[in-house]
């Protein structure tokens, strides 16, 4: 079994799979049981200010989206940071790193944009014996409000100028956590680069809505009738949450720079998705609310799996490896063709890849005699609608034309590489000189 | 109420009350119990939403089962039911007693994927029990036509009939011989497929269209003649069914506890309490179809000690779908293939029933010289039933009333539908179709 050590910033943990910031590291009783359950750290739940601790609404916190069999695919909440004391928690988190010392530990922190709320709190945390901080400039509701989270995560330059603060007044080791409610999401990964952040995290939840009660018309969930828009996470976001790790992986601004991947992470191979994209480990939070902290151990035996099957020592063998093949669309291959085609024997006759052509393509698909679909290689633009509703695993496959074939649906040969920089059709075409 | 039994499955001879009432209860409870909310949607889920379905083609009524399942897993199970009934007044039924297995389920493309169909038939029943408990009625009766039209028989092929044409307006008198309507949903189907009075709530539900007027105890050919029906209406529905039974044509047919098995079923259906209802301790019944099921699995259930199925062909020919075969297995109903009846022996009353060996070869079925005997205090004859009461100068074909088109029989003016007329399978959903496809032939013609 491959060895899953993982060092991220200078942080050693026996596996990269660590609890986010949230709930379930929210207290000892939490943290000592996940790592007991094998998860390698913890970003323990953001803390605030010394002070009367923050309040959460007493009615429901969370919205859900759910598929077949309410199979949870979408979370939203309105939890805001940590409602219990600094103190407690600090006392917690000494106890904890103390008894598990080979164990990531992380704290999330979260105070008012001004240098002395900054210096203050990490005097507070620094003697706790964590690994380091993580700069909450994420949750999108609350706390934003008041002109912390992503208030502070939508201007580079309060990102950049809280953590260069940070990086002054402590050793620790520093995660900038980015928010995706933002057009461009490598301009605050670079100020966090420019502020002196070792990492950046991403991504924390986006601003959600995540139903409409039709008989109160109120947003849910519903608080005496009214609703706020929550943070959005879980598998739904976790393409979102790969674009945006890739973005910061390839931009040059900011390439090199370490990379905690967040966003729906449920399995070992959404982990693994988000290792070869550039994150240098990954954290968890929704599927852990869903399943329990034991998810972990199907994370562990499958990413080890899956190493030791593709030969590679360890995941830092991993991280980075489809960064090269993330490109631009006018990158690429426009003389790339390729062609539907339908396994007679798998196909089941439900006729999904027909309708969707038929109805909403390009009617490259017959139904002919006994319900026999076939794909009409003339019309075909491989567009893949007909294999992305198709239920049967591998019925319909692309094949791509050899080089030299003659395209029925353009009557063209398959030429070399050419792409939309160069084509006859691009009036801002790179022009061979006359 | 006692809970202790007076007889039990050894008392000798044919006798009523061998099980407690806590058995009968159990025994008799829903086969397949309604999905609840969570069960429903799951099972919704499954449906692929298939282009030009081939569950719809399956289906004898045509009923859009995409769409209806499409409505039930977003939560609208009313609307669901407006698309069953819509083309299947008697959606209800169906839901309950149709071979699933043999038509929509066995076209799922799932069946063919995993093996595992869409619990179609289940989804049904979820869908038209929610519309029919509300005592909702979707459908509105369009403006009186002015057109009288007789429906004979109140069974599915009559009832289906009656409501079309109501529905469109025309004014409909509904005929029925026996006490109740509602024909083989009320007296032909197994206990446990229909319990809680549904074949009579449904019926009642029916009718809420209003236009149909029902007389009972109505027999053509009785107090009821086709030529008077035809002076008076404007159109006449022959809905009769098959009222006959198939004779075994075997020595000692006529000793004592030698029955039809509809007429055991039909008893057991109206008996207010199975207990008063004798049952064999050693029970044959004689058949290979859905009767002859329906007949040996309660006779078990009524707590007979040994029930055997005799059917002279192979398994492959019984018209008994395989689940049904299987049902019986599980209750403890022995199927013996290939063995024909040749004595009913007795004194008085049956005691003991010999069957030959049969061999199924390319000159018909011959009897081989081997036999066997089965103790049979009890003895259910379920080979066929047979047209009985058609009226004269209705022409016949095989058996049954011939019909060109949607029904029309060689009277003008005279329709037929349902088990009694030619065509198709003698299967509820098959008669509802014809009742339904029969109505709109008679108001294309009538209202041209």
């Amino acid at each position: 079994m491959a060895n899953l050590t993982t060092t991220f910033i200078g942080i050693t943990s026996p596996n990269p799979f660590w609890l986010a910031s949230a709930p379930p590291t929210d207290k000892e009783y939490n943290v000592r049981r996940a790592f007991e359950a094998g998860w390698g750290g913890v970003v323990w739940k953001t803390l605030g200010s010394e002070g009367p601790p923050i309040v959460n609404v007493n009615g429901p916190r969370y919205g859900a989206i759910w598929g077949a069999d309410r199979r949870l695919l979408g979370l939203n909440n309105i939890e805001l940071i940590t409602d219990r004391p600094l103190q407690t928690n600090l006392d917690e988190i000494r106890r904890v790193k103390r008894d598990w010392p080979d164990r990531a530990l992380v704290i999330s922190l979260m105070v008012p944009c001004d240098e002395e709320s900054w210096k203050d709190i990490l005097m507070r945390i620094e003697d706790t014996g964590a690994d380091g901080v993580e700069l909450n400039f994420g949750c999108p509701h609350g706390m934003s409000e008041r002109g912390m989270g992503s208030a502070v995560g939508q201007v580079p330059e309060y990102i950049e100028m809280v953590t260069r603060w940070v990086k002054q007044y402590s050793r620790m080791p520093c995660i900038v956590k980015l928010t995706p409610n933002i057009s461009d999401i490598r301009r605050p990964a670079e100020a966090a680069r420019r502020g002196g952040a070792d990492a950046v995290s991403l991504i924390n939840t986006i601003n959600s809505i995540t139903s409409v009660n039709l008989d109160s018309f109120a947003p849910e969930p519903t608080i005496d009738g009214k609703g706020a828009h929550g943070g959005y996470c879980g598998p739904a976001v976790k393409p979102i949450a790969l674009s945006m790790v890739s973005e910061i992986a390839r931009n040059p601004e900011t390439r090199g720079l370490p990379i905690s991947g967040i966003g729906g992470v449920t399995t070992w191979r959404d982990a693994a998705e988000f290792l070869a994209l550039g994150a240098g480990n990954v954290q968890v939070c929704t599927a852990a609310m869903t399943y329990g902290f034991k998810i972990v151990q199907e994370m562990i035996s499958g990413l080890s799996q899956y190493l030791d099957e593709k030969g590679l020592g360890g995941t830092a063998d991993l991280v980075g490896r489809a960064v090269p093949n993330v490109t631009d669309w006018n990158q690429l291959n426009l003389n790339y063709v390729t062609k539907a085609e339908i396994d007679q024997d798998l196909c089941i006759k439900c006729g999904r890849c027909f309708a969707a052509c038929e109805d909403t393509s390009h009617q490259a698909i017959w139904m002919k005699e006994g319900r026999t679909f076939e794909v009409n290689d003339a019309e075909c633009v491989a567009c893949n609608l007909c294999i992305d509703v198709c239920p049967v695993d591998n019925c319909i496959t692309m094949r791509p034309l050899k080089k030299g074939e003659t395209d029925p649906r353009t009557g063209r040969k398959v030429g070399d590489y050419a792409n939309w920089t160069t084509h006859p059709n691009n009036p801002m075409a790179v022009k061979a000189a006359e | 109420m006692s809970t202790s039994a007076t007889n039990s499955q050894l008392t000798p001879g044919v006798a009523a009350g061998r099980l407690s009432d806590e058995d009968y209860a159990r025994n008799f409870a829903d086969i397949a119990p309604r999905l609840d909310g969570h069960e429903a949607r799951v099972a919704a889920d499954r449906c692929y939403f298939c282009h030009d379905a081939p569950c719809i083609t399956a289906c004898p009524t045509a009923i859009d089962i995409p769409l209806f399942i499409r409505q039930i897993a977003t939560g609208t199970p009313e609307a669901a039911a407006k698309t069953i009934f819509s083309q299947n007044i008697l959606g209800g039924m169906c839901a309950r007693v149709c071979p699933t297995e043999q038509l929509c389920e066995e076209a799922c493309v799932r069946e063919a994927a995993e093996g595992k169909p869409v619990e179609i038939g289940r989804l049904q029943r979820f869908a038209t029990d929610r519309l029919i408990e509300t005592g909702v009625h979707p459908f509105t009766r369009a403006a009186d036509t002015g057109k009288s039209i007789a429906v004979v028989g109140a069974g599915p092929a009559g009832l289906a009939a009656a409501h079309r044409l109501a529905m469109k307006g025309h004014a409909v008198t509904l005929f029925d011989a026996r006490p109740k309507p509602g024909g083989l949903n009320e007296y032909g189907i197994a206990s446990y497929k229909t319990p809680g009075g549904f074949a009579q709530a449904e019926v009642a539900w029916l009718m809420q269209i209003g236009g149909i007027t029902v007389e009972h105890g109505r027999k053509l050919g009785a107090d009821l003649s086709l030529a008077t029906l035809r002076k008076d209406h404007d159109a006449v529905v022959l809905a009769i069914g098959l009222a006959g039974v198939n004779a075994l044509r075997a020595e000692g047919e006529g000793l004592g506890n030698v029955v039809n098995a509809v007429d055991f079923i039909a008893a057991l259906r109206q008996a207010p309490d199975r207990a008063s209802i004798p049952v064999g301790r050693n029970v044959v019944v004689i058949g290979g179809g859905m009767t002859a099921v329906d007949a040996a699995v309660q006779s078990k259930l009524l707590g007979a000690e040994s029930v055997t199925i005799v059917y002279r062909r192979g398994r492959a020919k019984m018209s008994a779908s395989a689940h049904e075969q299987d049902h019986a297995a599980s209750v403890g109903v022995r199927i013996i293939h290939g063995a024909a009846p040749v004595r009913v022996h007795g004194n008085g009353a049956a005691q003991e029933v010999e069957f030959a060996y049969t061999e199924d070869g390319p000159g018909g079925l011959t009897l081989k010289a081997e036999t066997f005997r089965l103790k049979a205090d009890q003895v259910m004859k379920a080979i066929g039933q047979t047209l009985d009461g058609a009226p004269e100068g209705v022409r016949i074909e095989g058996g049954k009333i011939a019909v060109t088109g949607a029904g029309r029989t060689s009277l003008p003016g005279v329709w037929a539908a349902g088990d009694g007329a030619e065509g198709g399978e003698d299967l509820t959903v098959t008669a509802v179709a014809e009742g339904r496809d029969a109505a709109e032939d008679i108001h294309a013609s009538l209202m041209p």
